[in-house]
Formats: C-alpha cells, structure tokens, sequence
C-alpha cells in the first residue's frame, strides 16, 4: 500500500502516513476554512489500511495550532485508528505539546477520554 | 435608515489598534490577518502563551465570520463584499482585545444570543464538558465546526463573551463579539 504523503501549507498540517514501517505523523498548524476537504483523503486512506494494517501502528500528532472544524476530523482519524485497535492490533497516539501549552495539553486530554486508545502525552521543550 | 456600524469601535478609545480591518472576510484575508497579528505579538516579544491564545481566538472568530454571516442589507454603503466584517484587535493593559462585527438577520438573533447566554452562564468546567460533548456528538457541516468556535474562545479566554446587537433597519441587526484575552487564568 502506498503511503500517504502530504507536504505542509500555512493552513494545513504536513501528513506522513506510511503502511510500510506504520508510523503516521500530522505535524504543524490545522487551521483550514474548510477542513473536511482536507481530511477526507486520509480518513480513505485510513479505512484502506484498516483492512490489513501492521501490528503495531504509531501516531504521531505534533500540532502546533488546530481549528475547531479540524477538532471533528482529527477525531474521525483517530476513530479509524480506534476501530483497528479494536481489531486487536496495537495502536499508540503519541501527543506532542510545546512547554507552557496547556491547551494544546488540554485538547489531547480530551481526545483521550473520548477514543479508546493508548495515548502518550509529550511535552517538547523549546 | 441604519447607522454607522464602526461608531462602536472607533468610540472605544482605550487600548492600541494593532490591526483594523473592515470589508469582505475571505481566505485571503484571514491569512493576512493571521500572519500580520502573529508578526506583530513576535516583534514584541509576547509571551507565547498569550501569543498561541490570541492566535486561537482570531483563527475562531474570522472562521465564524467567513462562515456564518448574514448578507449586507441593501441600502449598506459596501455592497461589493459578499461577507461583511469588521475585526478590531486592541492591545489593553494586560492582554488584548478582539472585536468583530457583523450583519445579521433578526430572525437569526435569538438562537445565537441563546448560545452565548448558555456559555456564558457556564462554568469553566461545564464549557469544557460542553466542548467535548459537541466534539463528540455533533457532526460536522461544511459551514465549519458545528457550533463549537463560540464555546473554544470562552474555553481558551476563560472570560465571558461580551456581545450586542444593535438594530440596523427592519430586517437587520449589526452584532459585535466583544472577547477579552488576557492572562486572568
């Protein structure tokens, strides 16, 4: 299967999702008018991996900004890696949060009470 | 008929205009908004707590103009923006503030004032179960976030929505969100 790869903008975050290895990372700002246009190609991808995904998928989620129209897609992604999870494939989302940032903090908190999957919260320091 | 939708904004004297904008809220302008507000809170060294919270406010606010505003009335002086908004942001004494406005329709009136009364009344507790349950439970649209801009800015302020709306002519009202960003947390 082929990764997913797209590069970043100013509005919309750099995806690498690789079915190879099974290391996926969302890295930069998630702030687009219209951001289920956005999603939609990784939420397809995702339902295809789900199919026969790697034992042990990692989700990398460095956001440094997101909007609330992204809020809603990011959890229909981490509801697909849910549903593989469930599949009894290991799964781990690793939430990076810059020092000091409590909402970014805050808002993987949330996620993590509403999907049923391994988180890891990661603070970067500057 | 009408009245002089910026009166509100050029009457607040206190405070320093970082950035005044009025006319059409495309993507275009949210970017340069973005980018001009960001630049600026970096020239000055803000710290980056209340640079990210600015940011996140701005993000929601112009996204709910582009959004959810009503058409300019006919007889309004700019007829040429499709999506009419004013944006106000005000560096105050300790912290800053962000001023939008927009033209609504007054059947629209009730229901919006409804969810900002609700927020407002809420906790900082209840707004952050409020959020999740919306993240949650409510699908998305192509209109954006499926109500949750409101509820974000009074999660990521911790400060009450200030808001008017003051009447324009039969059909229309012009409403001003007045938030305050601040570091009172």
């Amino acid at each position: 299967m082929e990764p997913i790869i797209i590069e970043g903008t100013a509005k919309t975050p750099s995806v690498r999702f690789d079915a190879n290895t099974g290391i996926f990372e969302i890295k930069g700002r998630s702030i687009p008018e219209n951001s289920v246009e956005f999603y939609k190609p990784i939420v397809e991808w995702l339902d295809k991996y789900k199919e026969n995904p790697l034992s042990r998928t990692e989700v990398n989620i460095k956001l440094e900004y997101f909007n609330t129209s992204s809020s809603k897609c990011i959890l229909d992604v981490f509801k697909k890696l849910e549903a593989i999870h469930k599949a009894k494939n290991e799964v781990q989302i690793n939430w990076y949060y810059e020092e000091d940032d409590e909402d970014m903090l805050e808002a993987g908190e949330d996620y993590e009470s509403i999907i049923r999957v391994p988180f890891k919260m990661i603070e970067i320091s500057d | 008929m009408g009245f002089d939708v910026e009166s509100y904004l050029t009457e607040q004297k206190n405070g320093e205009v970082i950035l005044y904008y009025k006319g059409n809220i495309d993507s275009e302008v949210i970017n340069h908004v973005l980018d001009t507000v960001e630049d600026k809170l970096i020239q000055v060294n803000e710290q980056a707590k209340l640079r990210k919270k600015v940011y996140n406010v701005l993000v929601e606010s112009l996204q709910n103009l582009y959004h959810h505003v009503d058409k300019v009335p006919s007889d309004f002086e700019d007829q040429s923006a499709e999506k009419y908004g004013l944006l106000m942001v005000k560096k105050i004494e300790n912290g800053y503030k962000i001023i939008t406005g927009n033209f609504i329709r007054k059947e629209n009136i009730e229901k919006l004032e409804e969810r900002i009364k609700r927020i407002n009344r809420s906790s900082q507790e209840e707004i952050k179960e409020l959020y999740k349950f919306i993240l949650n439970h409510q699908r998305i649209t192509n209109k954006g976030g499926g109500g949750l801009g409101l509820v974000d800015i009074a999660r990521k302020t911790g400060n009450k929505l200030g808001y008017q709306f003051k009447d324009y002519d039969n059909e229309h009202a012009f409403f001003y969100l007045d938030i305050l960003v601040d570091n009172s947390e």
